[in-house]
């Protein structure tokens, strides 16, 4: 789960991480109330949506005086902006941040993500701040340096001593780096972060450190146990399809192609979308029905389906294991004896019970078209975008 | 021969005595598992309704029956425990089932692991067969074919049956069925697997399915080069198609920072001599041809 950057801050301000005054409006009248509560002169105008980039896109600017704040807040509120996280179709922007523009010195990189390899989560820190991690990691991979976090530990002092002083920081600068990089470590442990950058974390001209970004990622497996995170959601950062998906326990993800998909399993469903593409379709969704497809499951999965106008066939392909395949086919028939469904639906039912599951779907009122194989099932669904039932 | 379990594996289930532990205690056993005890805490001292004693500790269950392997069904809240209380025990093989376990609390687990002579499989796993002989996990047994000579590796479930049901409709039977788990921690990788299979005499190809995110099989094409591995390897990865950034099911398949490409580990599998399928209906018949070139030459 993410959250917002102003959600982020307070977390941390409330962790004794340094980050700029500041507090979120939810209209221009409030950006320009909160610029009057900040006191300040100059401020920070940012558009708040689950997107890097938006800087350069337009989603966030200086302001000088509460004209200025007023006008980059009416540019910025309501806006869709665009950026290389986004996709092409960009989010509109709802809620703003105002903050206290920092006095930079220095614009330095700190992240947590997980090492898959040895199992255990990495403190990153660059001296390269602002700009694309990746690029920097690709470019000058030298200018990271990292320090694992042992098992059972936590990020020891002396390894945040070694990262302060390879960013080349000195004198009080050291004690507050060491004192801000522990405690995003015990942040980021103490609510099951799975990824967690600040970019930039910068050095003050008054040698304060200070996180002027935060993206959070929240591990989901993890969310029971932090229910204030759960409040947090925004699910008008999210597609209101994959919110109605998430309330009926589906897994599903919308993507941009015309054939839908229905699978069990995430691998399978995966890899029907590959072969999708490989017979010259593109897929409209990823959607795992997992280990439960019956009637009810399956009728939700059609109707987020068919909720996206871009759709001209569906391929159901369940792989039968302990789900049973005859009963996978009675929860289609049900489920279509109750709904109009006026595309093609290809199905494909191997495993436990395939062959009484096919003499069911050849009895069935509704004409179906039963393929014999993942390739058979992939090839008719893409022919069938461009046929009528 | 075949790895990891055969028809001398005993048993124990961690989790007996809730729906799906129950349930697949009976599949298992049904199967021929040799399945000797389960553990439920405060119901030790009870039989399960196969008659199966029931222990409150995981120790107990090793030292009354000499468990060897543990299967793990216990909910995603308490089931990092349950995989460092098998540990504790002395247990060889841990088969974790238990879909949806926080990292953090794998973090422990894992350094657990690499501390004592324990396997783990898993967690998010289908589990490993070897056909014919023993079943530890939740696979459909009769897609496989026992006694043959071809195994399987995989991080995903379903996908990993229909390579099965393929190699079986070739006449290929399998030695050894793994699924290693859709999760960013695991306790067994592909390269853990392949130095198994390469010293198993049995089997003579591999089947390798990958998916996005991570770096496990470009490990593994690298462990492959480096270490004259002569059997015959095919390979899927799932998820050329997936969109950057969002987890595709799995907690483990997210394309994130531009790393854990599907095109990527395809190239560094290419790159190390290995047969990458571009189809997942292709799995089967292209192990077929490898296994008869190999005949030939």
């Amino acid at each position: 789960m993410k959250i917002h950057e102003y959600q982020g801050k307070e977390l941390f301000r409330n962790a004794g991480i340094p980050v700029p005054n500041g507090f979120p409006a939810f209209s221009v009248e409030e950006a320009v109330e909160v610029y009057k509560k900040l006191e300040t002169n100059k401020v920070v105008v940012k558009a708040q949506i689950h997107a890097g980039g938006r800087g350069k896109g337009g989603g966030v600017k200086l302001a000088i005086g509460s004209e200025e704040v007023q006008k980059y807040a009416d540019d910025i509120f309501g806006m869709n902006l665009i950026t290389h996280q986004t996709g092409p179709d960009g989010k509109c922007v709802q809620r703003l941040l105002i903050e206290e523009a920092s006095d930079i010195a220095r614009e330095l990189y700190a992240g947590i993500v997980l090492d898959r390899s040895s199992g255990k989560f990495v403190f990153m820190v660059s001296s390269e701040g602002g700009v694309e991690i990746e690029k920097v990691a690709t470019g000058s991979p030298e200018r990271i340096m990292k320090e694992w976090i042992e098992p059972n530990k936590d990020l020891r002092p002396f390894q945040a001593r070694k990262l302060a002083f390879a960013l080349g920081l000195s004198g009080v600068q050291i004690k507050h780096a060491v004192k801000t990089f522990l405690s995003l470590w015990k942040f980021f442990k103490s609510y099951d972060c799975s990824l967690m950058e600040i970019n930039p974390l910068v050095v003050t001209n008054s040698d304060e450190i200070i996180a002027l970004d935060s993206k959070i990622n929240f591990d989901d497996n993890a969310l029971y146990r932090h229910k204030n995170i759960q409040e947090m959601r925004d699910l008008s950062e999210e597609e209101p399809s994959e919110v109605e998906a998430d309330s009926f326990n589906l897994n599903y993800i919308k993507l941009d192609g015309n054939v839908g998909c229905m699978v069990n399993g995430a691998g399978l469903a995966m890899g029907t979308m590959d072969i999708i593409k490989l017979y010259g379709g593109e897929p409209a969704n990823f959607l795992d029905v997992g280990g439960i497809a019956n009637a009810e499951t399956v009728a939700h999965g059609f109707k987020i389906i068919l909720s996206d106008p871009n759709v001209k066939s569906i391929l159901i392909n369940i792989f039968g294991g302990i789900v049973r395949c005859d009963r996978v086919a009675q929860g289609v028939i049900d489920a279509l004896a109750h709904m109009e469904v006026t595309i093609p639906v290809v199905i494909r039912l191997e495993g436990t019970n395939a062959i009484e599951a096919r003499n069911l779907l050849k009895d069935a009122e509704h004409n179906f078209i039963v393929a014999n194989s993942l390739a058979d099932a992939a090839a008719k669904a893409v022919k069938a975008t461009g046929e009528k039932i | 021969m075949s790895i990891l379990i055969n028809n001398e594996t005993k048993l124990v289930v961690q989790g007996i005595t809730g729906k799906e532990g129950a349930f697949h205690t009976q599949q298992m056993e049904a199967y021929g598992t040799q399945v000797v005890a389960g553990v439920t805490p405060g119901k030790g001292g009870q039989k399960d309704d196969n008659g199966i004693p029931i222990f409150n500790t995981v120790a107990n269950a090793v030292s009354a029956t000499d468990a060897n392997a543990s299967v793990i069904f216990v909910p995603p809240t308490f089931a990092a425990d349950a995989c460092l209380e098998a540990i504790d025990a002395g247990i060889n093989l841990i088969v974790c089932i238990t879909e949806g376990i926080p990292t953090m609390d794998m973090v422990p687990v894992k350094e657990a692991l690499d501390n004592s002579h324990t396997r783990m499989i898993g967690p998010n796993c289908p589990g490993i067969i070897t056909p014919g002989e023993c079943k530890i996990g939740i696979m459909p047994d009769f897609i496989h074919k026992p006694h043959g000579n071809v195994g399987v590796i995989s991080r995903s479930g379903t996908l990993t049956y229909e390579a099965v049901h393929q190699l079986t409709e070739q006449g290929i039977g399998q030695s050894t069925c793994i699924g290693i788990g859709g999760d960013p921690i695991i306790g067994t990788t592909f390269i853990d697997l392949l130095s198994l299979f390469k010293d198993d005499s049995q089997t003579d190809g591999v089947v390798m399915i990958g998916e996005i995110g991570g770096s496990a099989e470009e490990d593994a094409a690298q462990w492959i080069q480096n270490n004259n591995f002569d059997k015959s390897v095919v390979a899927f990865i799932a998820g050329q198609t997936a969109p950057p950034g969002r987890r595709m099911g799995h907690a483990g398949a997210i394309i994130a920072g531009g790393k854990g490409t599907a095109s990527d580990k395809i190239e560094s599998l290419r790159n190390a001599g290995i047969t990458v399928c571009d189809s997942p209906a292709d799995i089967g018949k292209t192990m077929a041809n490898s296994l008869q070139s190999k005949l030939t030459t």
